[in-house]
């Protein structure tokens, strides 16, 4: 057990753990010390010297976030030497911010300002060096705008896209007051590795980093009486949406965003988690179908493990960083895009909307379905499938700008087909719950059993580990399945993009054998992702993750293949999952991206 | 293999593939190169097995690192205090009306870039100055002319 520290934080005594921070000692006693470069999730930067504090009888005023307590220790969190130096630094930190408040997407939620309303920055400060600075503006990406200008160097998004995410898409170039966060080459984002997964922009504390908005066209759309408009809601939305509109981290908000959505004028509020449904049987299917060959057949070009592929950081990091595994991922499209495919086709059909008067939108956990939207091999049904993502932000903002009051909702029911949904595609917003979905069924189909686990809680791939590995036996399988008897399904689970990397590296070196792999390239899973509600924290999203596996657990339906408008849909339109009108509209391919 | 896959691999053989041997691969290839290419930083990247943004930052942190093809031959001037004393501006505006280029550029012929660089620890023999590796000191603007009508003879004869 560590060493316990005793020390004094305005006079008033504290027992922490050897080799915390002060900022953490302070924090035990509800004493705020305000942080910019500091996040919960990254490593200590102390570069923008907001949380300093002074220590009695010495000089220095010391960095509170990188400072380890020590013994005896007497800290002064409000002296008028510490006031004068945080607001000096704040005023410095202002200097070189295009602080054009009003304008800015940030307004309200930029800590900076925050700061500075805070500490009264006055109008005599330090001069504004932002006319001064070569400064340049990337929004030609459809998923992320790098404002230079407003950037303040505190390197939060550079830890993220480097420890937290591997990606190294964002570093810091040139030195002194010229120095940078900046691409390869200073190239736009869309060029580089980026995988538009959004993490720095839920660490930006300004608004150096946002998400490009598409929510004027949607309200154009909305106000257009020539148009439908459908909207999809994916499952990471409805346990986060809350936390934008006031409400704690946790709340299921499900039947609220359907009223919400109503209100807001979309004339078919649809859910995601309906197609989540559909890419487990898709996707099941392919694996199943891959073993088969494998085992069976004998055929060699069979490339195992197979991984998910419903998480488009995850596909683009996989396109730039490991082009060679690109046959290993699940053909399959993502369960946004499943649903934009079959709203412009099956559904249009079935409502009597001609699919160019369709405008299809989804509101998405994440800021890399607005790239996944872009893509090319989009199209399936002669149209742009998906017209506009939301992220759950901005989702909440057009809330806000409809003067709904978001909490006093009634609870409203999603339309039908395509709003139904299993417990099963509710867990695919968290880390192991696209496994736990694929297990639920794939086994079922096999052995004609549910999975042996109790209430169909697959624990062993749930929870925020780092890596997760899990091996299901099978089983007194149906006959047509007698190659799998006795087979172990070696599964692995990982999230957040480096340790991605760690397994397919593991996977590059033959240290580890798999199946089937989940990947999710956000924390958590898209609980965590890129457009979910700002702040983010491992507490926040082990809350979050909790009230998805309650939704899945309330839910009367908790496997995919149970889902009566599945059955219904392949019954009616896609016939059988791999067959003809699958490959032309559920599944798709991938392509070789570059290095850098 | 090309001839830059070629170079950064020859270095990374020489130097090895840990992030510390970034900074000698990028010497090794601004001696043999000038300028760090474009190519050469994503094999670097590739090499060592980091981020290509992480090769850029650390080539554009170092002043002797070059991101952009510079002349043959490299003139920096010191631009710290003493040199300043001692007169570096005109020795600036010389080598400026010599060459015909401003501060940052380099000739159409290709053979020399001007650029300022900080203390060359030369400050009891200022003003001075540096070409490619090769220092110069108690420069006054006759020098200079001297010096460059040597560098320029020298590349006449060498055609």
């Amino acid at each position: 057990m560590a060493e316990k520290i005793n020390l004094k934080i305005d006079n008033i005594a504290v027992n922490i753990d050897e080799g915390s921070t002060i900022l953490e000692a302070a924090r035990k006693i509800n004493i705020r010390i305000p942080t910019l470069c500091h996040h919960e999730d990254l490593c200590v930067a102390g570069n923008c010297r907001v949380c300093m504090v002074e220590q009695v009888d010495s000089d220095r005023l010391l960095p509170s976030c990188a400072m380890p307590v020590s013994e005896g220790m007497e800290i002064l969190t409000n002296s008028l030497k510490v006031r004068s130096a945080r607001k000096q630094v704040v005023e410095l930190l202002v200097s070189e911010h295009r602080a054009d408040c009003t304008r800015c997407y940030k307004n309200g939620k930029c800590e900076l300002q925050e700061l500075s309303s805070e500490y009264i920055v006055g109008e005599n400060g330090f001069i504004d060096l932002v006319p001064l600075k070569n400064y340049s503006i990337d929004n030609f990406s459809p998923s992320i705008i790098k404002d230079d200008s407003k950037c303040i160097r505190c390197q939060r998004c550079v830890r993220t896209c480097n420890q937290l995410q591997n990606i190294g898409a964002l570093s810091v170039a040139y030195k002194g007051e010229h120095m940078k966060v900046s691409s390869f080459y200073e190239k736009p984002m869309y060029e580089v590795v980026c995988t538009n997964c959004g993490q720095c922009i839920n660490r930006c504390p300004t608004g150096a980093l946002t998400e490009k908005t598409y929510f004027d066209e949607v309200w154009s759309a909305l106000n257009s009486e020539k148009k439908h408009v459908v909207v999809q809601t994916a499952p990471a939305v409805r346990i986060a949406l809350g936390e934008a509109l006031g409400m704690p981290a946790g709340e299921i908000v499900t039947g609220k965003l359907v009223s919400a959505l109503r209100r807001l004028g979309f004339n078919s509020v649809l859910d995601t988690d309906f197609t989540a449904d559909l890419t487990i049987i898709e996707e099941g299917n392919e694996l199943l179908q891959r073993l088969k060959k494998a085992l069976v057949d004998g055929d060699t070009s069979v490339k195992l493990p197979m991984t998910t592929s419903c998480s488009p950081g995850w596909v683009k990091f996989i396109e730039h960083a490991f082009p060679e595994y690109l046959e290993n991922v699940s053909t399959a499209k993502s369960p946004q895009q499943m649903f934009g495919a079959l709203a412009k086709t099956f559904y249009a059909k079935k409502i009597g909307v001609e699919p160019e008067n369709m405008v299809s939108i989804s509101v998405m956990p994440c800021t890399a379905k607005k790239y996944e939207a872009d893509r090319p091999e989009m199209r399936s049904s002669g149209y742009k499938d998906v017209d506009y993502v939301l992220t759950t932000r901005e989702l909440a903002l057009m809330i806000k700008q409809a003067g709904i009051d978001f909490a006093s909702l009634p609870d409203d029911e999603y339309d039908s087909i395509m709003g139904e949904s299993s417990g099963a595609a509710v867990i695919f917003g968290a880390t192991g719950g696209v496994m736990e979905a694929a297990l639920r069924t794939a086994y079922e189909v096999v052995t004609g059993r549910e999975v042996p686990f109790e209430n169909l809680n697959i624990t062993p791939v749930r929870g925020m580990e780092d890596v997760k590995e899990a091996t299901i036996k099978i089983e007194n399988v149906l006959p047509e399945w007698s190659f799998l008897e006795g087979a172990e399904l070696k599964t692995c689970v990982a999230h957040g993009l480096s340790n991605a990397k760690k397994v397919m590296e593991a996977v590059k070196a033959g240290t580890a054998e798999y199946h089937f792999i989940e990947i999710m390239a956000c924390p958590g899973g898209c609980l965590g992702g890129g457009g979910q509600p700002i702040p983010t924290s491992p507490a926040i999203r082990k809350k979050r993750s909790e009230a998805i596996y309650r939704e899945d657990a309330l839910k009367p339906i908790r496997k995919s293949h149970e889902n009566p408008e599945v059955v219904h849909i392949y019954e009616e339109f896609l016939k059988e999952p791999l067959g003809k009108k699958s490959h032309e509209l559920l599944h798709t391919h991938y392509t070789e991206r570059n290095r850098y | 293999m090309t001839e830059v896959k070629q170079l950064v691999k020859g270095l990374a053989d020489q130097y090895g593939r840990n992030e510390e041997c970034l900074l000698p691969i990028l010497q090794g290839i601004v001696t043999s190169e000038q300028h760090i290419s474009e190519d050469a930083m994503v094999e670097v990247a590739r090499e060592l097995n980091i981020s290509a943004a992480q090769v850029y930052g650390t080539a554009t942190f170092y002043s002797f690192l070059h991101t952009k093809p510079l002349g043959k031959y490299v003139i920096r001037v010191c631009k710290t205090i003493t040199c300043m004393m001692h007169g570096k501006n005109q020795i600036i505006k010389e080598l400026e009306s010599l060459l015909k280029v401003n501060l940052g550029e380099t000739t159409h012929d290709g053979k020399f870039t001007l650029m300022e660089t900080n203390c060359l620890g030369q400050c009891h023999k200022g003003p001075a100055m540096l070409i490619n590796d090769k220092p110069y000191t108690d420069l006054t603007p006759e020098k200079v002319r001297e010096i460059v009508m040597m560098y320029r003879n020298k590349e006449l004869r060498s055609n």
